[in-house]
């Protein structure tokens, strides 16, 4: 799927540079620089509202930029829309299916749409169906389908034409559990065929479980970048040790009483984050000053933990 | 390799052939209207009325009244998928973000949804034709030349049925368009001559584009072809390609962010 890499460098496939969009007021995406390589899998992270879905609007050449300089696969996103949409898969927010055709022939239009020869398609029609587990619902109406399977719907029409790059903006938002862990799988499949990922989410868990590479997005901006361990590292401890309260002025008194334990502490309204090297030790000093103990969870530093930090307050504050 | 525009206008017109496929009976609906028509008016009343002149020829008011009826079916064929499918597909399905997120363009879109609207109002005219044909409304072997009129016909009104869907903001906005159709159809020269008008009405009435529908399909049924008709297929291909301007501009601002 992806074209021959040559060696030593992969090719690059998104190349920003001051990329802006503005829809009159305050600039939706301001002035981001962005650089993406064949075969990542990229997660755009992100408050409501941060511009993740205007960035990928621009690269999905369906928006065009107020300002500064877009090339994927090296054209030009302003001229040669037409030519980079060829090569892309697009996956949208919401299902915006063919409600008026089946599920197989929303993957069979769809690949009309890319000027594909009949023959070619449906060859490739079955294997997407089995890819996407619908290959039982093939000729039922889209509306009659779940929320999941809408979305794998949405994701196999997007590889009907092979796409060397896939965007997904917010994949599994309003999915339950269950659909979210098989659309992953699916996602992941993609990845090891070499297929180039670019998502946003706001979900943490997603991200860890896609992603080669974050980019922390807020108020237009990008704030940082990382692989999600390194991120992790930088923002948060190894280790977070909680401790569950009953209020605001419990989490005040418990954050006195245990305040000199580890690197850094977090006060939220029912809970207190305390970030540390050693979670067990951390947990045993944390005992020994007197809290119960079955209000206490020692876990690992997580994205979470990153997300809550920058958005939430002191960095991006 | 086939040029771009061509690739998106046979994919819209095959996607609205998929979903037509299972609705086919309503195209079966449009059809009845002008037999209705013809029946009534056609031969019922047109019994009890006189002679009509056409190009200076005398000829049945069946004769006379019959052509319009091809032309009127070519413009409501037209008309139906440009107006009411196509809003319900732009504002509604959002099936253009769709199309627009593979590699098309709205110039190829919005013609392939005309090539398609026309389509209709073309198949409509072929059978009025057959059907006026049997009813013996026909006087040359000129009609067979009704069909590509029709065509000429179907393109105009199914590039200004798209041009105003995409100016409609509800379907409130339809019922004027209804209305519209309804008065062109009463009065371009469908049921009686303009010159029943006094002048000035008459000249106003002759800038209709269904006057100009009526007029063509007429002059080749009757077989009184002459330069006039040019006149008419330019008016209707410069209203085609007016229409598919305001369209394709109007689509655009719809789309763009």
């Amino acid at each position: 799927m992806t074209q021959a890499l040559s060696w030593g460098q992969p090719a690059s496939v998104v190349h920003a540079r001051g990329l802006t969009k503005s829809y009159g007021g305050p600039a939706a995406v301001d002035g981001v620089d962005l650089e993406i390589w064949a075969g990542e899998s990229v997660g755009i992270l992100g408050p409501n509202g941060a511009g993740k879905t205007s960035l990928m609007r621009m690269l999905s050449c369906v928006s065009l930029p107020s300002a500064g300089s877009l090339r994927i696969f090296g054209l030009d996103a302003a001229k040669q829309s037409r030519d980079i949409r060829r090569r892309l898969g697009i996956v949208h927010q919401e299902d915006i299916l063919d409600s008026e055709l089946t599920v197989a022939e929303n993957i069979y239009i769809y690949g009309r749409y890319f000027g594909m020869p009949r023959a070619v398609i449906r060859e490739n029609s079955a294997e997407l169906l089995e890819f996407a587990k619908l290959s039982d619902r093939a000729d039922s109406r889209v509306e009659t389908l779940s929320g999941g399977m809408k979305r794998r719907l949405s994701i196999a029409r997007a590889l009907v034409s092979k796409p060397e790059v896939l965007l997904l903006d917010e994949p599994t938002t309003g999915l339950d559990p269950q659909a979210r862990h098989v659309l992953w799988d699916r996602l992941a499949m993609l990845k090891t065929r070499g297929v180039t990922l670019i998502l946003t989410t706001h979900f943490m868990d997603e991200a860890e479980q896609l992603c080669d590479r974050i980019l922390l997005m807020d108020r237009g901006s990008l704030r940082d970048e990382g692989a999600p361990q390194e991120l992790v590292t930088r923002y948060a401890s190894k280790d977070v040790v909680e401790i569950r309260a009953s209020g605001a002025a419990d989490v005040s008194a418990l954050a006195e009483l245990v305040g000199k334990i580890g690197n850094r502490m977090e006060q939220l309204p029912n809970r207190l984050l305390l970030h540390v090297d050693d979670g067990d030790l951390a947990l045993r000093a944390v005992i020994d000053l007197g809290v119960d103990p079955r209000a206490c969870l020692v876990r690992r530093g997580s994205l979470e933990d990153v997300f809550l930090r920058l958005s939430g307050r002191s960095l991006l504050g | 390799m086939k040029s771009a525009i061509l690739t998106d206008v046979s994919a819209v017109v095959e996607r609205n052939f998929l979903v037509a496929r299972k609705t086919w009976s309503v195209l079966l609906s449009g059809m009845i209207e002008p037999v209705l028509f013809l029946l009534s008016i056609g031969l019922g009343l047109g019994s009890l009325l006189g002679p009509v002149e056409v190009g200076g020829e005398t000829v049945p008011y069946l004769v006379y009244f019959a052509p319009a009826l091809i032309a009127t079916s070519a413009m409501n064929g037209a008309l139906y998928d440009s107006t009411v499918n196509f809003f319900w597909k732009l504002r509604y399905r959002r099936l253009y973000k769709q199309l627009l997120s593979a590699p098309m363009n709205i110039k190829g879109i919005v013609a392939g949804e005309i090539v398609w609207a026309q389509l209709r109002g073309v198949v409509y005219a072929v059978v009025m034709l057959v059907i006026i044909g049997v009813c013996g409304g026909l006087r040359s072997p000129w009609a067979a030349l009704a069909v590509p009129a029709a065509l000429v016909v179907g393109f105009a009104f199914a590039a200004i049925g798209v041009a105003i869907a995409t100016v409609m903001r509800n379907w409130q906005d339809l019922d004027p368009v209804r209305f519209g159709t309804l008065v062109l159809f009463l009065a371009s020269g469908t049921f009686f001559p303009t010159s029943a008008y006094p002048p000035a009405v008459g000249h106003l009435v002759e800038l209709s584009p269904l006057y100009a529908s009526n007029e063509l399909v007429r002059a080749f049924c009757v077989g009184r072809v002459g330069a006039a008709q040019l006149l008419q297929v330019a008016y209707l291909v410069a209203l085609t390609v007016g229409a598919l301007w305001i369209a394709v501009r109007r689509f655009g601002r719809l789309h763009a962010d």
